[in-house]
Order: C-alpha cells, then structure tokens, then sequence
C-alpha cells in the first residue's frame, strides 16, 4: 500500500532544484518510478512530498560529439538510448546493455538517472558507464559539481547526492583507439536484474597485442558496482591470453564480495565471476582488435 | 488531496480528480471500469497490465495516474476497431494463443507496442519483446505463432 504524499511536478530544472532544497530528506524524487515505485509500494520508501520530474524535457538529450562524446541527460529512457543512432562504435555496449535491461515496457518509460541514482547494486547501466570511464553532474541551488560514475554510488541504494541535489547529465568519453568493451549479465528469467553482472572494457597498444589499459567491473557483487583492480593489474601490460583472462577471473572472483540470497549463494555468485570475467574479457580483446 | 487528472483514453477524454499515489491501471479499472487490463503482480515483472502510453506499452502498475496527464492512452477494449477486432486479436483467436486469458490483454497490447514500432519483427524479435509479459499457459508457442502469422502479412486486410 502506498502511503499519502504530496505530489509536485516543476516545470523546470530550476523548479525542481528549489523544491529539493526546500523539502530536502522530506521529499523524493521520482522519474520513470520503475523501481521507486516498487519500493513505495511495499512501504520501504514514504516520503511526505514526491517531485515529479519525468516531464523535464531540458533533461532528456543524447548529443553525440566525435571529441568530447556522449552526453545523455538524466531523463533520457533506457528505450531511448537502445534505439539511438549515436550509440555507435564504442559507445554500442551502452545499447547492448540497455537492450538486456528489464523489459520494453519498463525500458519505455524508466530512465537512465533514474536508475543509476537507484543504486541497486544489480543494476546494468552503472558497470558499464565505469568500464566507459564516464563521468557525470549533479546540480543543485548551490551549482553544479562534476564526479566520475565510479564514485557515485557510496553503499546500497545509497549515492553521492546530497540532499537538494539531482543527478544531470552523464558524460561518455570517447573510447581510446582499439578498445572494446563487453558486458554480460547472468540471469535465470531474461528480463530480470543480473544475479552477477560484469563489464570489462580493454584498450590495446598501436600493435594490438599488448593490454594498454583496462576495467573490470562486477554487479551485483559488493553494496555497489565495484572495480577489480587487483584483476585489472594481472591484465594491464601483458599479452592477452585465454590463460590470462582466466586467471583474471580467479583473482576477480576473490575479491568481490557478494551475498547468499534468493538468486544464488555466494559461493555461485564467486563461480559466476570467475566464468564471466573471463568470457566478457575475450570479447572486450576481440572487440578491442577490431577497433 | 486530489488532483486533477486529464487523460484521453481509447480516444475518449476524461477529467478526474485522483489522490496522487493511484496508479495508471487503478485509474483505468477503478475509475473508468475498464477492467480488461489486469492488476497481476504489481511490480512490473509480469506484464498483465500492459497498456499503450502515448504510443508505447507500458506497465500500468508502475506507473502514477499524474504521470500519464495529458497522455493518450489505448487500452484492450480500445483495441478493436468497432465491431472488427484488429488483426492481433483476430490471429490469437486463429492460433489458440491463450487459454486462462489472463495475460492476453497485457500480451495484446505489448505485441500492438511491437508491430506499431516494426510492422515485419522477426521471431527473435518478437520473443525479445514480449519477454516482459508472462503466460502461464501457452508455453508462449501458439502467441508466437500468432505474431508471426500477423508480421507475415496474414491479416493484411485486418491492419
């Protein structure tokens, strides 16, 4: 049952920023609702006032430059993004992904803010926007601050937002030559959220041999999307192998910190990681050759 | 409080005063009585309430009544073209695509989402798409089958 609140729906961002600051912890934000609205449902989220800014269409945008690359605003769909013609070359893993995301239905009217502001740790768009190397700005009354999506989510359901704030717009830098990115999910029902996730981007050097550069990211694995780091060092300036990636997944495998819980067991969470790191690591090195 | 609510539905306008926590498929049953979409599990897993939003299917249990304001909204009782059911319907009958009913009108509506979008889908394409719509009976053959049949160009006369 959803409790009472106020509902109000500013017109502008600037409407929007002052009624945040005004109700602060008092007051949610609400755009496409596709998970908030789950939540309200089962009582685990009551705020006293709502806004409403799934009509701000200053924020729903995808500008495509071949220098500074994408920036999407936080109230573009998910349905959006899947269908846009700039996600191309590297940017086409952000369509992928937005592909395998929930359902058409839900993809049609949730957003991209929306749900990385969620902060669901199963969530599919904040793995492979930290492959990316994207960064993002919030605004408020005060101004705008500028962080890379990496830092953004904080713990469970819990990001760097402070209170009167909104996430804006996210950035998508254009990907380094031969670099390719991959992201998997592994789920029992096709549209559901991805019991492990990950998302591995690799750049290679001008011989295409060599590991320049690259991200492993794990969903669904910690209280946010975390980076691999330790895996990432076992890759970054070797010769990429299948004996290499595999070892990657071992070590990636170590150093998440997933939970049991009624999609699988930990000791499965760790499996998947070490099968997946390793998958999406050859497809991000083929991608990367070609690239 | 209640607030105003303007929605054009199955291309007649209304004007309500709603609370705002009611969400689009209350408004539609409760409100309208339009019970053909169905409320099944409330969290946007399981399709039965699939409605058209201004063009695109959308899960009527996920979504404020204040949200749609303004919005066109086409439901299964606005599917048929008067006494003509439209080519979707018509090939479900033709194919035995359901059997308790429950998910049809939700399935209808998300394979009219489909078709309005890409009139020719192929069965990949369609399987995709209603992945986000669950049927506990068919086993999902006999309303791919039916799809197909329309996206094919079977009930051209019907479209």
């Amino acid at each position: 049952m959803i409790r009472d609140f106020e509902y109000l729906s500013p017109k502008t961002l600037e409407q929007a920023l002052t009624l945040l600051d005004k109700y602060r912890d008092e007051c949610k934000v609400i755009a496409g609702g596709q998970s908030l609205l789950v939540l309200m449902r089962h009582g685990l989220v009551a705020p006293q006032y709502l806004v409403d800014i799934k009509g701000l269409t200053e924020l729903n945008y995808i500008k495509s430059d071949a220098k500074a690359g994408l920036r999407i605003g936080a109230l573009t769909t998910h349905r959006a993004i899947e269908l846009s013609p700039a996600m191309k070359n590297g940017f086409s893993i952000l369509a992928e992904m937005e592909h395998r995301l929930a359902s058409v239905q839900t993809r049609n009217w949730g957003t991209i803010g929306g749900n990385v502001c969620h902060a669901e740790p199963a969530g599919d768009p904040t793995p492979v926007l930290i492959a990316l190397k994207a960064t993002l700005t919030t605004a408020g009354l005060k101004g705008k601050r500028n962080m890379p999506v990496e830092n953004f989510c904080v713990d469970f359901f819990e990001t760097a937002l402070q209170p009167g704030e909104l996430l804006v717009e996210i950035q998508v830098p254009p990907a380094p030559p031969h670099t390719g990115t991959g992201y998997t999910k592994f789920n029992i029902i096709e549209c559901d959220q991805a019991t492990v996730g990950v998302a591995v981007s690799m750049t290679l050097d001008s011989g295409k041999e060599t590991c320049k550069d690259c991200r492993i990211v794990l969903g669904a694995c910690a209280p946010t999307p975390i980076r691999s780091k330790r895996a990432e060092e076992v890759l970054r300036g070797k010769k990429i192998t299948s004996d290499l990636l595999k070892e990657a997944g071992q070590i990636a495998s170590q150093e998440a910190e997933p939970i049991s819980d009624i999609s699988a067991s930990e000791e499965y969470r760790r499996e998947l990681v070490q099968v997946l790191v390793a998958r999406v690591g050859s497809q991000a090195l083929a991608r990367a050759k070609q690239g | 409080m209640k607030q105003e609510l303007k929605l054009t539905v199955n291309g007649q306008p209304y004007e309500l005063y709603v609370n705002p926590k009611t969400l689009l498929v209350e408004v539609l049953r409760d409100e309208l009585g339009l019970t053909g979409t169905k409320r099944g599990c409330e969290s946007a897993s399981c399709g039965a309430c699939t409605v058209n939003l201004n063009g695109m299917a959308v899960k009527s249990c996920t979504i404020l009544a204040l949200q749609a304001n303004g919005g066109e909204v086409l439901t299964i009782e606005g599917l048929a073209h008067g006494t003509e059911l439209d080519a979707i319907q018509k090939a479900f009958l033709d194919y035995g695509a359901f059997q308790c009913g429950f998910c049809t009108s939700g399935m209808l509506m998300a394979a009219k989402g489909l078709l309005d979008e890409n009139p020719t889908p192929t069965t990949e394409e369609i399987k995709e798409y209603i992945d986000g719509n669950v049927c506990r009976c068919t086993g999902y053959n006999s309303i791919i089958r039916a799809l197909n049949a329309v996206a094919k160009g079977e009930y051209k006369e019907k479209r």
